[in-house]
């Protein structure tokens, strides 16, 4: 208990960073996501097998070598992004372990996003695209106006799935250099060994602050968007 | 025609030499040592002890790392872990009058070394395990048998040669360890890694400035790349190698200190250190006095 509380500032800290994580690579994932939704059920046949053998090889690959590849392999390769740390966008710079770690994330819940996407795209009658498209608006239109907006309800539940998912996932980023929260936690316990028991707990706890709030959002934002009934 | 022969003969010798060599563990100089496991080991021991138990049963389960070459290191394809912990392992085993090949090697990282005590998977653990007094809070630790100091492991063209130098640069090591908490106070960003091999190759890619651990692991990867990497920097912390026993067997601790202190003096320690970290080119250090054993 008291490891935990007496370093209290370091475990703010690494949860800090971990919420980093999960808010560059969730809104990184989400727009990446939804443009390989669009793609997926676009008319351009080229784009639709493209987004299809994206999602394949990054949904059908753990987490981990996606890391090990971007983190430990990309650099072998003379591809170390050593050069994000002297971008500065507003004073504020990036190190090049958060973009490899944000890069790998992103690329990984892209696929899962794009998929989640696409369940609530299907949730909408073709009725409603072939309409659309009767009455003259192009496929963008058609997409942006009638059948993203219908299809932005049924998708809230897998969507926060796959964000929670992402949000602990950002864990992975612990064996890369980002001491975020389970970095810490096992810096805490290494040094205080009598108490890891209580610390595994609290960080568990500290997670399931944080992912509760993500379902709070989420239940309101379905809340929000619900068709009033008839 | 006459040195011709001569050199034939030379020839001669040092084919049969290499040979010979090759008849040893397949290189010149052994990387183990031979133990002299005790005969009727059993007798020795008093009725009830875990030691009696140990020696009765002819088996030993130890856990040690897979990962750090010198100390604890288990090659490719190999049967058993090659490196001093193991030797101090076997050292031990052989007071029990267990033979090397009869002894369980488990590996152990250095977040499950104290439950795999608790929980009695293993009888001992040598791996590379710092005393500290919290840690004996929950097992005991005998020793040390070894003591080293934490060091920096840069490229050959690095400007970091103090350690003032880490200031606002990046270090690397294993993800939660000491080492690594001890180079954040030197002003350093800690990047965290699963094994210490994905961190040299980060500072061989450049990724990271520096990696920091144990200087005796350090050397160890020197070694295995000596135009790349140099070791730096006095030790600037000391770590007590010591040897974990399950707290409810405070009787070990005795048994393990006599054995080590023992082994210290008749040479055995000198001779397993020469086979394993003594490799990589330092001098065979003086052999640490032990510690006191908690009243039992």
């Amino acid at each position: 208990m008291e490891a935990v509380f007496s370093n209290f500032d370091e475990v703010l800290k690494a949860f800090g960073l971990t919420i980093g994580l999960f808010v560059v690579s969730g809104i990184g994932s989400l727009v990446f996501g939804a443009l390989l939704a669009v793609f997926r059920v676009g008319p351009v046949a080229i784009m639709r097998r493209a987004a299809l053998v994206y999602v394949s090889i990054f949904r059908n690959t753990p987490l981990l070598m996606i890391f090990i590849f971007i983190a430990v392999a990309l650099p072998k390769l003379g591809y170390n992004f050593r050069f994000i740390g002297d971008v500065e966008v507003g004073g504020v710079s990036a190190s090049p372990f958060f973009f490899r770690a944000c890069l790998a994330l992103t690329l990984y819940t892209s696929a899962f996003v794009c998929e989640a996407f696409r369940s609530g795209i299907n949730t909408v009658p073709l009725g409603q695209a072939e309409a659309a498209r009767a009455i003259g608006l192009t496929f963008g239109q058609s997409m942006t106006q009638v059948v993203m907006p219908q299809a932005l309800r049924a998708v809230i539940p897998p969507l926060t799935s796959v964000q929670i998912a992402l949000l602990k996932n950002t864990s992975v980023a612990a064996a890369f250099g980002i001491t975020e929260a389970v970095a810490n936690m096992r810096a805490l316990s290494n040094e205080n060994t009598s108490q890891t028991a209580m610390i595994f707990l609290l960080v568990a706890v500290g997670y399931i602050i944080i992912v509760e709030v993500v379902s709070l959002a989420s239940y309101g934002l379905e809340r929000k968007v619900k068709v009033a009934a008839r | 025609m006459r040195t011709n022969r001569a050199i034939m003969g030379l020839a001669g010798i040092g084919l049969a030499l290499s040979v010979a060599g090759c008849g040893n563990a397949g290189s010149e100089t052994s990387d183990t040592i031979d133990v002299e496991v005790s005969e009727d080991a059993a007798s020795s021991f008093d009725d009830g002890t875990r030691m009696k138990e140990l020696a009765d049963s002819g088996e030993i389960t130890i856990g040690v790392k897979y990962d750090q070459p010198g100390i604890g290191f288990m090659p490719a394809g190999a049967d058993a872990p090659v490196g001093f912990d193991p030797e101090i392992g076997k050292i031990l085993a052989a007071s029990l009058g267990i033979a090397p090949e009869d002894i369980t090697w488990k590996e152990t990282i250095s977040d499950n070394r104290e439950p795999f005590l608790q929980e009695g998977e293993v009888d001992l653990v040598i791996a590379s395990y710092s005393i500290t007094d919290d840690r004996q809070k929950v097992v005991g630790q005998a020793g040390p048998y070894y003591v080293t100091g934490q060091q920096l492991l840069v490229p050959s063209d690095s400007d970091i040669e103090t350690l003032d130098d880490v200031k606002g640069t990046e270090v690397c090591s294993v993800t939660g360890s000491t080492s690594l908490d001890n180079i954040k106070n030197e002003g350093a960003t800690p990047r965290g890694f699963d094994t210490y091999s994905e961190c040299v190759d980060q500072v061989l890619d450049g990724t990271v400035d520096a990696m920091t651990t144990d200087g005796a692991i350090l050397l160890g990867y020197a070694a295995e790349h000596p135009d790349e990497l140099k070791v730096v920097v006095d030790p600037f912390s000391e770590e007590n190698y010591g040897v974990g026993y399950s707290k409810d067997l405070p009787e070990m601790c005795a048994w393990i200190q006599d054995t080590l202190q023992s082994a210290e003096d008749d040479g055995t320690w000198g001779e397993a250190f020469d086979a394993t970290l003594g490799k990589s080119g330092v001098d065979t250090p003086k052999p640490p006095a032990m510690n006191d054993c908690p009243a039992a």
